[in-house]
């Protein structure tokens, strides 16, 4: 019986990427000035308030409700990939810049990175996990299989979401269409071609 | 990001008398793509932040509505893909606002997180470096790399202004409504503020004070308009240079001619000197070539960026073609 401790994929990166930002923070960066102290006293808000510690939150994550409690500083993809054990959808820029994390709210593709879990309070979030039904990979993701349009990965979660809402906006389409739903989806291997493919075979709908 | 409290006010005083008390430790917040960038990186650590979108009791902060004096409205919180989706607004309109980062971004960003977004600059976006916008003496690009920097109206600093839709809403002659102690109407070109009146901010509102809307004057008979981009990258990307005019053409001359370029100037720049080359003229390629150089004839490029000034002549000449429906030359 080996007493090495079992390491699992995820938590290796978690130890090296936390190493990694430790050993590139030699010089300290200076924080941000503390924010004043604000009044206590302050007369009764026309509104509602919520934090800064975890707070009441209600929404519904690919069809199932979810009622749980969240900082107002958390992103819905902190929530989605922390709280909710919803990891397909990745983490990568956390600036809005790739696509990887795109979501629909309400059907909308958005960056959940740039999106407060707050922000969906009453809405429905649809994530990649909730494309398959019944454990049958949906004709977008089985089109992006025999099409070939994924190499790494990384980004084919977020280009699934945006492709869909284009498939659920309109239902024939064209490659300028699809070009346009994925200029947010960032690809590095460069699998935009066959991604185009996918979508356009579903749209005339074969898989 | 460092932890804040998100308050949710149902009216548009609530949400104003909030930021008024502390204009610096609590931040309106509208689709808030700017400021959790800059929350993130260590810019900005509110205290709160005040989201506008719960606001109840003002109507006009959303949608397009028709204006009492015959034009439109466009509520603050609008979004980009909302804009570029709106058949009723004119081209130059749609078009920057369809241009700007990426489809789902503009599912988020708002018209007036915009239009009041901070600079795109490297120097302004490091936290570990104190520049002329942060409360330091210098402006790091004048001896830096410089090549997204100004090279019309710098000085001291040489940021270009962020915002993509405000040189199309120039060209449309627009006006901001803000909500404040006084409630104000003024041309959108003097909500901007210039590195030499203050180099630490980028618009002239108070504490407490909110951009309402933007107001566009009704058409002039036959106007025509266009905007012309170019970007390193085609999505997802801040302009190098961008060129937005409208121009009337209703009696075989331009008249009402407007000519805007943004990302060339700390703010968004009008030029004058093009629009005085065009006004009166009948629309020829020559006179557009005149016009775009008498626009970058001020231009003083920094030690990188000199390309801007052919770059701004292009896109200003195909911006006239489009808009005129002339042939580009080349």
């Amino acid at each position: 019986m080996s007493d090495i401790p079992r390491i699992s994929r995820r938590s290796l990166f978690r130890g090296v990427g936390s190493a990694t930002l430790v050993a590139g923070c030699a010089a300290k960066t200076p924080t941000p000035a503390p924010a004043p102290g604000l009044d206590p006293a302050a007369p009764p808000l026309a509104g509602t308030a919520l934090g800064p510690g975890p707070a009441p939150l209600r929404f519904t994550l690919n069809g199932a409700p979810q009622t749980l409690e969240a900082a107002p500083s958390t992103t819905l993809l902190e929530l989605l990939r922390h709280q909710l054990d919803a990891t397909g959808s990745k983490l990568v820029c956390d600036r809005g810049a790739c696509g990887a994390c795109t979501v629909l709210v309400d059907g909308a593709p958005q960056p959940s990175c740039m999106t407060l879990a707050h922000d969906v309070e009453g809405r429905g979030v649809t994530t990649v996990e909730g494309l398959a039904t019944n454990n049958q990979l949906s004709p977008l993701q089985r089109a992006f299989i025999e099409h070939d349009a994924l190499q790494c990965g990384y980004c084919s979660s977020g280009m699934l979401m945006s492709c869909q809402a284009l498939l659920n906006r309109r239902g024939a389409t064209d490659a300028a269409a699809v070009e346009h739903a994925i200029a947010g989806n960032l690809c590095r291997c460069g699998t935009y071609p066959n991604v185009v493919a996918a979508v356009l075979s579903v749209a005339k709908g074969g898989a | 990001m460092q932890p804040f409290a998100l308050i949710r006010p149902t009216t548009l005083l609530a949400a104003r008398d909030r930021v008024h008390e502390h204009p610096r430790a609590r931040l309106f917040r509208a689709g808030g793509v700017d400021l959790l960038d800059r929350m993130k990186e260590g810019l900005d650590a509110p205290a709160e932040l005040i989201d506008l979108r719960t606001i109840a009791d003002e109507k006009s902060l959303r949608g397009i509505n028709p204006d009492p004096a015959g034009g439109c409205q466009l509520g603050a919180l609008v979004t980009l893909a909302e804009l570029a989706a709106a058949a009723e607004l004119d081209a130059v309109l749609r078009e920057a606002a369809g241009s700007a980062a990426t489809p789902g971004i503009r599912n988020l960003a708002t018209l007036g997180g915009n239009l009041l977004q901070r600079p795109r600059c490297w120097y302004y976006r490091n936290v570990d470096l104190v520049c002329l916008k942060k409360g330091g003496d210098a402006c790091l690009a004048v001896t830096g790399e410089n090549k997204y920097h100004a090279i019309l109206g710098g000085g001291p600093s040489f940021i270009v202004h962020p915002s993509t839709l405000a040189a199309a809403l120039l060209a449309l002659d627009a006006s901001v409504d803000i909500a404040g102690d006084t409630p104000r109407n003024i041309p959108l070109a003097d909500l901007f503020v210039g590195p030499k009146q203050d180099p630490t901010r980028e618009h002239s509102l108070g504490p407490g004070e909110l951009l309402l809307r933007v107001v566009l004057p009704p058409a002039p008979p036959g106007r025509r308009s266009a905007y012309a981009v170019a970007k390193e990258k085609q999505s997802h990307d801040w302009p190098l240079v961008e060129a937005a005019v409208s121009l009337s053409l209703a009696t075989g001359v331009m008249t009402q001619v407007r000519v805007v370029l943004g990302h060339v100037a700390p703010t968004p720049w009008r030029s004058r000197e093009a629009e005085a080359v065009l006004e009166n003229q009948a629309p020829s390629a020559d006179l557009f070539r005149k016009a775009a150089a008498a626009a970058l004839a001020p231009a003083r490029p920094l030690r990188h960026n000199a390309y801007k000034l052919p770059l701004a002549q292009g896109l200003l000449r195909e911006a006239l073609h489009r808009a005129a429906d002339l042939p580009l030359p080349e």
